[in-house]
């Protein structure tokens, strides 16, 4: 059987350039960066070098990149490090309705050490609207956090916009750039934020290695304390292998973004037009301002798991955001938000789509998807009763 | 993640439809909490000649019916009746933690069933059972939920298991 993978927002593959600097590094090198000697010295030079390639890929200078362990630290990093610095200023921090666990979780727990958190709302296309942010800041707004692209519709948002009203305030904006970052351009000055996190798994970079963007002058207290590294913002030996991976993938996605945006998109153009064939399917996320690969579906009267089980049965791996797949069986915070009904929401599949993938795949994957939904609908209560009305 | 019994039955599912006419009808569940159940029975002689499932949930939910529907056909009400949740987790080899509410809802669709036809047919019989099933009502609104570590059913929105003491983070809205 062969494999059809789709599920690029969760991992992506090893690029083989990728996995071979990663290779050459692992049999050569083995020093610490810190180290004053010429084995220390070699090690250094391989990962200030990553680090520069990391920071071209955001347009950023390399001294403002902190690496980190992946997407997750990055973002606890950036919430609890500017939270905690910022505390004797105030103890409100601005997000949205559609952020990432990651982002949830920290701010959940700054609540339970007394911050409070204003979460503004999201339209039906998953869009932020940067007026509700400038009327949500107060005086005691330590930071703002808004995510890039959304992980499960792939709406983009108006960092932009909102990185202007951030710093007319004066207030450190974070942005959660993880599924976005080395898929689409990202442009910290542009953008205007103060943080951005970032994760090489993304981009066909290993897992376990992420990075953090630091503007000068913010303040921010470190998460990991320990040595000297990463300006002290993040004590611990690098995970050498893991940046050097980085390094080699963001250079390879800063070069390669022009032909892999035009492939990928006319991957998910062939994807959502072969849909059609599909009665009762809801298409999520802003129809222009998305993530080229990722396209996010709600199929009526039948759960996403059971779509996705019966997907793997043919090779074809996607992700799904139904409650009953989520381990807490609640339903998706997200699909809530841009007004899909429990039942919808439980019918959602993510396709995401990578640079390996072939037009071909995506007709397959289509003809799977229908097949599977037409079993499950056979045997669905819902779509006897709705037959019968 | 799941047991090859528990994917075997989902891949095949035995005894998928819904009986036209039928003697008893069970239905729980609702999407919200993430499944639907509904069985129909035939019965004769008190002993369930046909049965028949249609499910809205995951390849649990599927899994449980299935086996649910295979482990009560031919079997007297009496002796389905005593078909219990943790019965059908045992046959299915296990579930995931998190799945065992879906065990709840295949016995309770099927006890439901039962106790209808017992209702439709009068008599004591039926009321007694119904006490001892505790099926709640067809459509009730707020829907019916069990805590996703153990299999205790909870009645309200409770930020913890009442059982086990694990967060919950069950919703009815």
């Amino acid at each position: 059987m062969e494999t059809i993978y789709l599920d690029h927002i969760s991992a992506t593959p090893l690029h083989p350039e990728v996995k071979r600097a990663m290779i050459d590094y692992l049999s050569t090198g083995f020093g610490n960066p810190v180290s004053q000697h010429h084995i220390g010295d070699a090690a250094l030079e391989a990962l200030e070098g990553a680090r520069e390639e990391v920071a071209k890929l955001i347009k950023a200078n390399p001294q403002e990149l902190v690496f980190t362990s992946g997407g997750t630290e990055s973002i606890n990093h950036a919430i609890k490090g500017v939270a905690f610095a910022g505390a004797k200023k105030g103890k409100h921090i601005v997000t949205s309705n559609i952020e990432h666990n990651a982002v949830l979780k920290s701010l959940r727990m700054l609540e339970r050490m007394g911050y409070r958190v204003t979460s503004v709302p999201v339209d039906g296309f998953g869009l932020v609207n940067p007026d509700d942010v400038k009327k949500a800041i107060t005086d005691e707004t330590v930071l703002v956090t808004i995510m890039h692209a959304n992980n499960e519709i792939g709406t983009v948002e108006p960092i932009g916009e909102i990185g202007g009203i951030t710093r007319e305030r004066n207030i450190p904006f974070h942005c959660d750039a993880v599924v976005s970052a080395g898929v689409v351009p990202v442009d910290v000055e542009e953008m205007g934020v103060d943080l951005l996190s970032m994760a090489a798994n993304q981009f066909y970079g290993p897992s376990g290695v992420g990075a953090l963007y630091i503007r000068p002058k913010t303040e921010i207290w470190p998460l990991l304390d320990g040595g000297m590294q990463e300006n002290s913002h993040r004590g611990g030996t690098h995970n050498m292998v893991g940046i050097v991976g980085m390094g080699k993938a963001a250079e390879l996605a800063r070069e390669e973004m022009p032909q892999r945006t035009e492939h990928l998109l006319q991957l998910k153009t062939a994807f959502l037009d072969g849909l059609g064939f599909i009665d009762e399917i809801i298409v999520n996320g802003h129809p222009t301002q998305s993530l080229p690969n990722l396209a996010s579906i709600s199929v009526s009267y039948v759960e996403g798991e059971s779509m996705m089980l019966l997907l793997d049965e043919q090779g074809i791996c996607v992700s799904t955001r139904s409650a009953c797949a989520s381990g807490s069986l609640r339903a998706s915070h997200v699909l809530l938000s841009i007004g899909r009904d429990y039942a919808e929401a439980q019918g959602t599949l993510v396709f995401s789509f990578g640079i390996t993938n072939t037009i071909e795949e995506v007709e397959r994957a289509l003809e799977a998807l229908k097949n599977v939904v037409a079993t499950l609908r056979k045997i669905s209560p819902l779509y006897r009763k709705k037959e019968e009305r | 993640m799941y047991s090859e019994i528990v994917m075997e039955h989902f891949k095949n599912p035995r005894n998928v439809g819904r009986i036209g006419d039928a003697d008893g009808i069970g239905e729980v569940g609702n999407p919200v909490c993430g499944d639907m159940m509904t069985i129909t029975l035939r019965v004769k002689d008190d002993r369930i000649e046909d049965i028949k499932f249609e499910t809205f949930g995951c390849g649990a939910a599927i899994a449980v019916s299935s086996i649910v529907t295979e482990m009560a056909k031919g079997k007297t009400l009496e002796e389905a009746f005593k078909i219990t949740n943790k019965s059908v987790v045992e046959k299915l080899e296990g579930l995931p933690k998190n799945k065992l509410h879906c065990s709840n809802l295949g016995a309770d669709a099927l006890h439901q069933a039962i106790m209808d036809y017992y209702e439709r047919k009068g008599g004591r019989a039926g009321r007694k059972k119904r006490q001892r099933g505790k099926v709640e009502p067809l459509e009730k609104p707020e829907g019916h939920c069990y805590c996703p570590y153990c299999d205790a059913e909870l009645p309200e929105e409770v930020p913890t298991c009442t059982l086990c003491g694990k967060p919950t983070e069950h919703r009815h809205e």
